[in-house]
């Protein structure tokens, strides 16, 4: 390439200092080395220069550019720029969007170097893994989803001058309450078009109005059956019960709702949806941002395309990110995902080129391969965290980090139990139990809807299925049932179930004012 | 690649949703106001500020596990324990389990930053307040001349002395002007000097300073240096706002409450009008002293009750600090209307011939428990003051038992007054 020659002649930018021709030679820097060298498979990018003010916004709105308008992103606001203000939390260096175009934002603020350092993190790291992640291709519609945004948007404003802002967010309360449970997590359903989505919306009310006719209320219904003619199974299955997602039971099978409020909830059910993915691969996706923004910055440098005070500046800001305190440390909050991420990501390349004799028994599949790219590229595109951490995490990796287990029973006095370290006997129960620490199955309640008498008092049944001892909070779920029966219409009960399917534990709800 | 600058988007996407959480927060918003209003000076009010809120009412709830329950965690940095080891629990912790990251966010409320306007919205929303800001009034403004630094050209009255010779001295130092003491020195050795060849050698060099002196003026026209003055518009609108207050032991928490948030009402106003509000506090039991705003609201203080001691107080300080001729005096007086008997004439006295032709206004508000009445009064107090007020003089008086009824009697007692009235303009 004859641009490589030519830009082993120049830096891509001198000092601190950047402008708008910086970024665009360091982006094309970033996707010679990206594209050519790394072979990594991007969505477009975009790439947009806010100030800090800004960031907080999007910070608050979760990240995304547009969304509909909601007291709760204020609250997140408020308490962000109050932590800011203060100086107790720096501002992310960067947010990138899992859309197509993938947009990243750079704020003003940082320095030639740390643009480049997000560019290669954001704009290359992120929008591989997610545009080559198999969660993201089978559940978020990357080109769809800011037209969706705009769409809910501008559909909940419009119910707000329809049906005031005070039922508005009632509803969407009652949703955010239930987002947690309003995803599919089983991959049965085909992708979500979200395109499709919004055009079937208005095909729906479209067909609504013009089929509408006064005349169907006076028509005579037939003779009501039982219950018992219905049989406990067939109802279920006519409901699709048990299920798991709440917010689209609801949306499907509340009696009361009105169809704006089923639109709602399909929305707040939809980006909860195009968020779990992210919820699934923290570890992953910062790693593979991490891992690539740190190959791309050392090419850069070995290209002389970066100064060495420039490296060096990179180099610190590189090590605050995947900085892992102990678990004495004061300041340890649990596992940095960055941390974690990134030694995975270069132990594996260690494992590809370098394997040891242990590396071999242990990976057989991957030891010695020597092409450290293409299997990483495999691996970020068909494992979520926890998978990966159970197929991935080796022995050398955890004597490195000393990991340990703690077993913790309140029923055992003297205290808590080492169960594992980081020997022979210790690496795979280490291994299985982090990784159900990052399993969304196992660290969220599982709840789910499993009855409802629609003859008889339309009570609706949910369970939780208590696995060691962890019931629900208490006061929490008590407002959330409350949404849920304020959605419903009518009442709820919420068993919570243990290991012998007995009852050990009820929460009741009664709609208090019925959503109309 | 495209890059799209957003800096000059337009700012405060957020605002929408800043005002809806405010309004869903509006009562636990103003329940913080109230409490951050006791703990704060009546200046830091115009700032804005930070306000922690309780997260009753704002939670959003999620279904999520409670404390108790077996719980496993991997955790890094090992360093002593081998597997088997049994760790005792921390104390106070029930469970094992440390708290994630994050997870104790805002339990104990949270704190924000209302912007100086939110803050005042709330507050003067609390107090029934209407638009004041529509009757604010123009300023007249005057320019004085004030010392700006120095210049090279000016009018030789202003010529700086002191800045003009030490300019001519280091030109002279740098030029190496020689200095008069060396040239006594070189012709005084001469005189001495028996030698001739050396003579004519120090004469021929006293020859060369002699030149070089008169080459190198001992003060040149570069050095003169002149005082700069700039004129800066000074605002001829000054105030003093006098805070009196009986504190005898007849005054309640309740009752100082309402006397600050008047004061503060009164702060507000003056300080929209008057470029620099002064705030005098004056309290006073059988005798008076000026104190900080800390002591008058919050210190124990407590005896018998003579109103006149405060109002001689003022007129003290008046004569001391603020001539009247320059300033706009106002003074406020918080009372429950007790005072001693034998004291009336006094006070009369002293409010009618020194204290109100000295005053633009003066107020006076008795305050009451919350559960009194408000239209009526007889304390001796307001029945001395109802006998002045009937004479055309700036005395304003209300009784105000209630935090709502603040603002109605402010507004009132400061209503556009027609230019004829001798109270402010």
């Amino acid at each position: 390439m004859t641009t490589t020659s030519m830009s082993k002649q120049r830096l891509l930018f001198n000092g601190a200092d950047w402008d708008f021709p910086t970024l665009q030679r360091v982006h094309d820097a970033c996707e010679e080395i990206a594209l050519g060298e790394l072979g990594l498979d991007v969505y477009p990018n975009q790439i947009e220069v806010i100030t800090s003010e800004q960031m907080l916004d999007a910070y608050s709105s979760t990240g995304m550019p547009l969304f509909y308008r909601h007291w709760s992103f204020g609250k997140h606001f408020a308490h962000h720029e109050a932590f800011y203000r203060r100086g107790m939390r720096d501002l992310a260096y960067e947010i990138v969007i899992n859309s197509s175009p993938c947009i990243s934002y750079l704020m003003e603020e940082n320095s030639a170097t740390m643009q480049t350092l997000v560019i290669a993190h954001a704009a290359f790291g992120h929008n591989h893994f997610f545009k080559n992640n198999y969660l993201f291709q089978l559940w978020t519609d990357a080109d769809g989803i800011l037209d969706y945004l705009n769409f809910a948007k501008s559909y909940i404003a419009r119910c707000e001058e329809r049906y005031g802002e005070v039922e508005v967010e009632r509803t969407l309360d009652a949703a955010h309450a239930l987002m947690s449970h309003g995803v599919h997590r089983h991959a049965g359903k085909t992708k979500v078009d979200l395109r499709d989505e919004e055009r079937r919306e208005q095909e729906r009310r479209v067909h609504e109005e013009q089929v509408f006719n006064d005349l169907w209320r006076t028509v005579p219904t037939g003779k009501k059956r039982t219950a018992a003619d219905v049989g406990l199974e067939k109802r279920r299955l006519a409901l699709g019960l048990p299920q798991d997602n709440i917010l689209y039971f609801l949306e499907k099978s509340a009696p009361l709702l009105q169809p704006w409020q089923r639109e709602i909830l399909r929305i707040v059910r939809h980006v909860a949806q195009y968020f779990h993915p992210q919820r699934q691969t923290k570890v992953m996706n910062e790693g593979t941002a991490t891992y690539v923004h740190y190959r791309i910055m050392n090419r850069l440098h070995e290209r002389g395309q970066i100064s060495d005070g420039n490296f060096l500046e990179f180099l610190k800001s590189h090590a605050n990110v995947v900085f892992q305190p102990n678990y004495d440390d004061r300041r340890f909050s649990g596992f940095n995902p960055y941390a974690l991420g990134f030694a995975m990501m270069q132990d594996i390349e260690r494992i590809v080129t370098a394997p040891t004799e242990e590396d071999r028994a242990w990976f057989p599949d991957i030891a010695g391969q020597g092409d450290a790219m293409s299997v990483l590229r495999d691996i970020w595109a068909d494992y979520r965290d926890e998978s990966f951490i159970n197929q991935f995490l080796s022995p050398n990796l955890i004597r490195q980090l000393r990991l340990f287990h703690l077993y913790d029973d309140p029923e055992q006095e003297e205290g808590i139990l080492v169960s594992a370290i980081h020997d022979e006997r210790g690496y795979r129960r280490i291994r299985r139990q982090l990784s159900r620490e990052y399993d969304i199955g196992w660290i969220d309640p599982g709840i789910d809807i499993v009855d409802v008498d629609l003859a008889g008092d339309r009570r609706l049944l949910l369970r939780h299925n208590v696995t060691n001892d962890w019931f629900l909070q208490e006061a929490d779920t008590k407002l959330v049932l409350q949404h849920l029966a304020n959605l419903w219409g009518y009442d709820v009960l919420l068993q919570e179930i243990d290991s012998s399917n007995e009852v050990v534990k009820e929460h009741t709800a009664s709609p208090r004012r019925p959503i109309q | 690649m495209h890059i799209v600058d957003r800096r000059l988007n337009p700012r405060g996407k957020s605002l929408e949703n800043r005002q809806r959480f405010l309004r869903r927060a509006k009562s636990a918003v103003q329940q913080a106001v109230k409490r951050s209003l006791q703990s704060r000076n009546i200046r830091d009010v115009l700032d804005g500020g930070e306000i922690t809120l309780p997260i009753d009412g704002l939670t959003e709830p999620g279904f999520r596990r409670g404390e108790g329950g077996i719980s496993d965690q991997i955790l890094p940095g090992n360093r002593a324990f081998v597997e088997g080891d049994i760790i005792p629990r921390p104390p106070g912790r029930s469970g094992g389990r440390p708290k994630e990251a994050g997870e104790g966010d805002g339990e104990d409320g949270f704190r924000f930053v209302l912007t100086r306007e939110e803050f005042l919205d709330v507050f003067l929303d609390d107090l029934e307040l209407p638009d004041l800001a529509k009757r604010r009034l123009t300023e007249t403004e005057e320019e004085s001349p004030v010392r700006a630094g120095y210049s090279v050209s000016g009018s030789p009255s202003n010529i700086a002395v002191g800045r003009t010779t030490r300019m001519a001295m280091m030109r002279r130092i740098a030029l190496r002007r020689p200095r008069i003491q060396e040239m006594e020195a070189l012709r005084r050795e001469i005189g001495e000097c028996e030698d001739d060849e050396k003579r004519l050698a120090l004469e021929a060099k006293l020859k060369a300073l002699t030149e070089k002196s008169r080459r190198i003026p001992y003060i040149d026209p570069l050095d003169v240096r002149y005082r700069r003055f700039e004129s800066e518009p000074k605002p001829v609108a000054k105030a003093v706002m006098f805070c009196l207050m009986d504190v005898s032991g007849s005054m309640s928490e309740h009752m100082k409450d309402l006397a600050k948030r008047f004061y503060l009402l009164l702060y507000l106003f003056l300080s929209q009008r008057y470029k620099k509000v002064e705030i005098v506090f004056i309290r006073h039991t059988d005798k008076a002293e000026e104190v900080d705003e800390e002591t008058f609201f919050y210190g124990p203080a407590t005896g018998g009750t003579l109103v006149s001691s405060a109002l001689a107080a003022m007129r003290t300080i008046v004569a001391a600090r603020f001539d009247p001729a320059e300033w706009n005096i106002y003074a406020a007086q918080a009372s429950d209307g007790d005072n001693s008997y034998s004291d009336g004439t006094m006070t009369g006295q002293l409010l009618r011939h020194e204290i109100l032709p000295l005053c633009q206004y003066f107020a006076y508000i008795e305050v009451g428990e919350e559960d009194s009445d408000s239209s009526v009064s007889r304390s001796p107090l307001w029945t001395l003051y109802e006998g002045i007020r009937a004479e055309q003089v700036p005395l304003s008086m209300r009784k105000v038992c209630r935090r709502n009824e603040i603002f109605p009697v402010f507004h009132d007692l400061f209503q556009k007054r027609d230019a004829q009235s001798k109270v402010a303009p």
